[in-house]
């Protein structure tokens, strides 16, 4: 049952083959199996089995609210939650338990999904391997998977379990939240690319909204004008359905557009004929994998095929992105760290000898290097005498970045097709040989740009690499054409048709629910 | 922190502005539900030192306010929580107003459109487009790190007040202008209160404590050459401190200046005990505020009839023309319509204007009354508020309501009463309120005496007791005239007109003896 997707599980759930405290327990039993991934900070337990009870009542009464009511979910520890600790895998907010729920939380709650914890990450979202958080490295469940075990002649899980590999980041612990089949889909939030690249590296969908169409209220920020809350799911369709749920205005939000939104159900194209697909050669960048790159390929030759029109644009500005991002994000960043001062909420050191070397101190204490190098940099970008050479500049930048996919769409392009990431993921001890802010500058080149225009962009797992791990492209799409995207990438995930990941020597006592998954779901497509 | 405000933007308010001699240097200051403003004195020097000593070079003064007014909102600037004076501590703070991680600010619109509206008033330039900038420090009452203001490009810019102030023993009038630099909206901080014995701060989150705060900035310098270095004094709170620090700090500057010192760039503040202006304990050092565009808040677009887009929802846009017909007569319209209407003097109609109530006080009774404008403006200025004053009254409280008065005026106008009398009756709806005019009169036998034959009979006996001034009259002092209807008044107890008892005693004293 758990290898189902969040539609066929939801449809189980309508015709009581399985009831929501069933569902909420195999989860959670799977949660504590797997608790060595890291991918939770905490587990809601106690909550989820109260908010399946509810569920299943409303069931019994034939009272469902709908797709999502009884679907074990995770969020990332970036998003606020009522009475369940936030930290942002940071010392600084270790304690700290929000009053309130994130916008895209309440709704998932009001649509009766069960939250089933809160998702590690790297501290403050600021990575790119979910490796730097307080609560310690994520690890990948394709590191045990058949796939790649198999490749590498080992054991699911030898003794020394050291060549495991990170999720990407900094939504890891979403990612593999939902790769280990502990929840159907999951939240995490993408301001360079990290829904995008974890899901790239742990073979799922993980789709980056368009600026505006979803809430930020309650997701602490990272870069304001950038970040947006993601999804992370097993298929198209999933993610659809709980964009379905959180799109829309926010009043707490001001930055949410106004105006009704339209459902997000996604047709089946039998035709793609009509479509242009983009493919900028800028991306097509030395540091790219052969493998990747001949992956992409053969995606465009696949829309080729097909009867699509495939052509080579130009993003002109893309080398700038990275540069650009550095200073925009930073700036915000100190900007934005400046509320963490020991005195509200969170940590406090115990130095009282004055109010400013009280708030040094917590700070000092507070925040790992990566979160202080930031916060330094953005403070020196925003000084009087530099804020015109950087700051002034990057938005500059920003702006032409921006331009050119406009030019781009307005040219006749209805999506781009672009690699996700430079390679499969790598081991743990490999990821670390590089600090975070070269990884970061290194992972994010594909995806940051997109956050620079505020475009809705997806990943789509593709197939194995000979290693046999997960490799994804990205579609990117025109601003608030979210729906057409994910169209075009459902179309595209039915001809790869990408492999389940084996988990079954891991998770030997859920095998018996697993050999039950074909028959499920032949019954499914005979409807 | 659901936010019944407007959905374009952002939460608890103000703005500020400054008034400025030349040179317009301004800084921020917090607050929530505020305006800021800044405005600047143009033409001639606010405040000019004293005359020049002999061979000593003049010097000019020059002062830039920067003015924090709160907004009478229900509701702060960025949030929903409201905003009630002397409410207890931290009793009116929304998760945005206390900073949580994760909350945005959502913009009032009630705040927006007084902003507007002031403007409006100030003849300022109204920004179609305005944007919101982060401004950073650390300090105990600003849990963010930075304040939300309006730093690059403000709601309303370039307006101007005139103002006229009456001088010299004639009390003549000179209209002034002061030029209004920019309106700005800016969140409030919180406030400190410092427990020194145990060395404690409280921060009080709730804001907007205050309904005015100014800070001046001062600087003198010889006319015709640079400006001088400014200082700025801090959290002035009342219009009295406002001149007394301002007089001050130029004196000071002067002299210091005069005798070979200098003039450092620095805050200061002012002690209301001593009068005089003390440099601030620097709590940061030299400031650098990091400016920053406000991310989470889109640029405030307002409209006007030729902008509006078609088929708009009024809730959603502000339209300023809109706005500038619900502006209401502004008090130098006010005061020209006063003057034209009742033919009243310029002061006059300041000193209806500038104490609370009282015009409308003035326009009921006039209402009400057939007594001339002018004896009307009379009486509100000088019995009405005489007494007012006297008891330190506001003209809500009066006890006598405008209606009295105009009965009170219309028996004066009929002459059923004489002035003198007038007052009396007036005294007495002071001390006995609810008590008609007419009652009052009829009581105390304060009507005017009608009966010609009886008046005659008291100036006949007056003549007859005063021989002495009756020679005087006679032998070519027609003044002395008014000693004898003194005393003809006198004996009628002020009821009898003195222009009848003139007419009657001149009539008796050209007419021979019985």
């Amino acid at each position: 049952m758990l290898g189902r997707t969040l539609r066929e599980v939801s449809v189980a759930l309508k015709r009581g083959q399985v009831t929501p405290t069933e569902l909420c327990q195999k989860c959670l039993a799977l949660i504590k199996k797997t608790k060595f991934l890291n991918a939770y900070i905490t587990v809601s337990e106690e909550a989820a089995l109260k908010q399946a009870e509810a569920s299943e009542k409303r069931y019994k009464k034939g009272q469902s609210l709908g797709d999502l009511d009884g679907i074990p979910v995770a969020v990332k520890d970036n998003f606020s939650t009522t009475g369940i600790e936030t930290t942002c895998a940071s010392n600084m907010l270790k304690g700290y338990v929000p009053p309130y729920n994130a916008t895209v939380v309440q709704k998932l709650l009001d649509q009766g999904a069960l939250l089933m914890g809160k998702t590690n990450l790297d501290e403050f979202a600021m990575g790119s391997g979910s490796t730097d958080g307080v609560f310690g490295p994520v690890k990948n469940p394709w590191s045990y998977s058949k796939q790649y075990r198999e490749k590498r002649k080992q054991k699911p899980r030898d003794e020394n379990d050291s060549d495991w590999l990170i999720t990407g980041g900094s939504s890891g612990g979403s990612a593999a939240a939902v790769s280990a089949f502990t929840c159907f889909a999951a939240l995490g939030s993408d301001t360079g690319g990290s829904t995008r690249n974890p899901a790239a590296h742990c073979g799922l969908i993980g789709f980056k909204p368009s600026y505006g169409l979803v809430s930020r209220h309650g997701l602490i920020p990272l870069v304001n004008s950038m970040d947006v809350p993601g999804i992370l799911t097993r298929c198209v369709d999933d993610t659809a359905i709980v964009l379905g749920v959180l799109a829309g205005h926010d009043p707490k939000d001001s930055t949410t557009v106004q105006g009704p939104v339209n459902s997000f159900l996604l047709p089946s194209l039998t035709d793609v004929s009509k479509l242009c697909i983009g493919i900028p050669k800028e991306y097509l960048v030395p540091e790219l994998s052969p493998e990747v790159r001949s992956l992409w390929s053969k995606a465009a030759d696949l829309f080729d095929s097909e009867g699509a029109k495939v052509k080579e644009v130009s993003l002109p500005h893309t080398c700038y992105s990275i540069v650009c991002y550095h200073v925009l994000c930073t700036s915000e960043v100190a900007s934005n760290m400046a509320r963490f001062d020991g005195l509200e909420y969170g940590h406090r050191c115990d130095i009282d000898i004055s109010t400013e070397a009280m708030y040094a101190t917590t700070r000092r204490e507070g925040f790992n290097d990566v979160v202080r190098g930031r916060i330094l940099s953005g403070n020196f970008f925003l000084l009087k005498e530099n804020y015109e050479d950087y700051f002034i500049k990057a938005q500059k930048v920003r702006r032409l970045i921006a331009n050119d996919f406009v030019n781009v769409f307005n040219s006749g392009v209805d999506v781009l097709l672009t690699p996700t990431t430079l390679r499969e993921a790598v081991p743990y001890l490999e990821f670390i040989q590089e600090d975070n802010r070269t990884r970061s500058a290194q992972d994010d080149i594909f995806t940051q740009a997109v956050n620079m225009a505020g475009l809705p962009a997806v990943n789509i797992p593709v197939a194995l690499s000979r290693q046999g791990l997960p490799i994804g492209l990205q579609f990117i799409g025109p601003a608030f054409c979210d729906q057409q995207l994910l169209t075009v990438a459902k179309w595209f995930e039915q001809q790869v048709q990408f492999p389940v990941i084996q988990l079954e020597e891991l998770m030997d006592d859920c095998s018996s629910v697993l050999a039950n998954e074909k028959l499920a779901s032949v019954s499914l497509k005979q409807q | 922190m659901a936010v019944p405000t407007l959905r374009c933007g952002f939460s608890g308010s103000r703005w500020t502005f400054a008034l400025v001699d030349r040179g317009c240097r301004h800084r921020t200051v917090a607050t929530f539900n505020w305006i800021r403003g800044q405005s600047s004195v143009a033409q001639q020097p606010l405040h000019t030192a004293q005359k020049p000593r002999k061979g000593a070079q003049e010097w000019a003064a020059v002062v830039g306010l920067e003015i924090h007014a709160q907004i009478s909102s229900n509701s702060k600037l960025f949030s929903g929580a409201e905003v009630r004076f002397a409410a207890p501590p931290n009793s009116l703070v929304s998760f945005f107003d206390a900073s949580l991680p994760g909350t945005l600010p959502v913009l009032n619109r009630r705040c927006v459109e007084a902003a507007v509206m002031t403007g409006l008033a100030l003849n300022c330039h109204i920004n179609q487009k305005s944007l919101f900038d982060r401004k950073h420090y650390f300090y105990a009452d600003l849990p963010a790190g930075y304040q939300i203001t309006q730093q690059r490009l403000p709601i309303a810019v370039n307006g101007n007040l005139a103002y006229s102030i009456c001088v010299g023993k004639q009390q003549r009038e000179i209209t002034k202008t002061v030029r209004v630099k920019q309106i700005q909206l800016e969140q409030d901080s919180g406030k400190s209160l410092h427990d020194d014995l145990r060395s404690q701060t409280l921060v009080d989150l709730n804001r907007a404590e205050g309904q005015l705060r100014v800070d001046a900035n001062v600087s003198v310098h010889h006319p015709g050459e640079p400006l001088g270095v400014r200082t700025e004094v801090k959290n002035l709170n009342s219009i009295r401190f406002l001149a007394k620090a301002i007089d001050y700090e130029i004196q000071r500057q002067i002299s210091e200046l005069e005798n070979g010192g200098e003039i450092l760039n620095e805050t200061r503040s002012f002690d209301y005990k001593l009068g005089c202006t003390v440099p601030m304990r620097d709590k940061e050092g030299k400031q650098d505020y990091r400016f920053m565009p406000e991310p989470n808040l889109p640029p405030l677009l307002l409209y006007d009839s030729t902008s509006l887009p078609a088929g708009a929802d009024p809730q959603q846009v502000i339209d300023i023309d809109r706005i500038r017909e619900t502006l209401p007569e502004l008090p130098s319209e006010t005061r020209a319509r006063l003057v034209q209407q009742y033919g009243m003097l310029p002061e006059h109609s300041f000193t209806l204007l500038n104490e609370v109530g009282l015009l409308e006080f003035f326009q009921n009774v006039i209402k009400e009354t057939r007594a001339e404008p002018k004896k009307v403006v009379s009486w509100v200025l000088n019995t009405f508020l005489g007494y007012l004053k006297q008891q330190n009254l506001a003209v809500s409280e009066s006890p006598v309501p405008p209606s009295a008065l105009a009965e009170l005026l219309d028996l004066l106008h009929t002459r059923a009463i004489s002035s003198a009398a007038a007052k009396q009756v007036f005294e007495e709806l002071w001390k006995s309120p609810g008590k008609p005019p007419a009652q009052i009169v009829s009581e105390k036998q304060l009507g005017l005496l009608q009966d010609r034959e009886a008046l005659e009979e008291l100036c006949r006996a007056t003549l007859d007791g005063h021989p002495q001034v009756v020679r005087d009259v006679k032998g070519g002092n027609p003044r002395a005239i008014n000693k004898l209807i003194g005393l003809v008044r006198k004996a009628t107890q002020g009821r009898a007109e003195p222009a009848l008892i003139k007419q009657i005693l001149e009539k008796q004293l050209s007419s021979p003896a019985p």
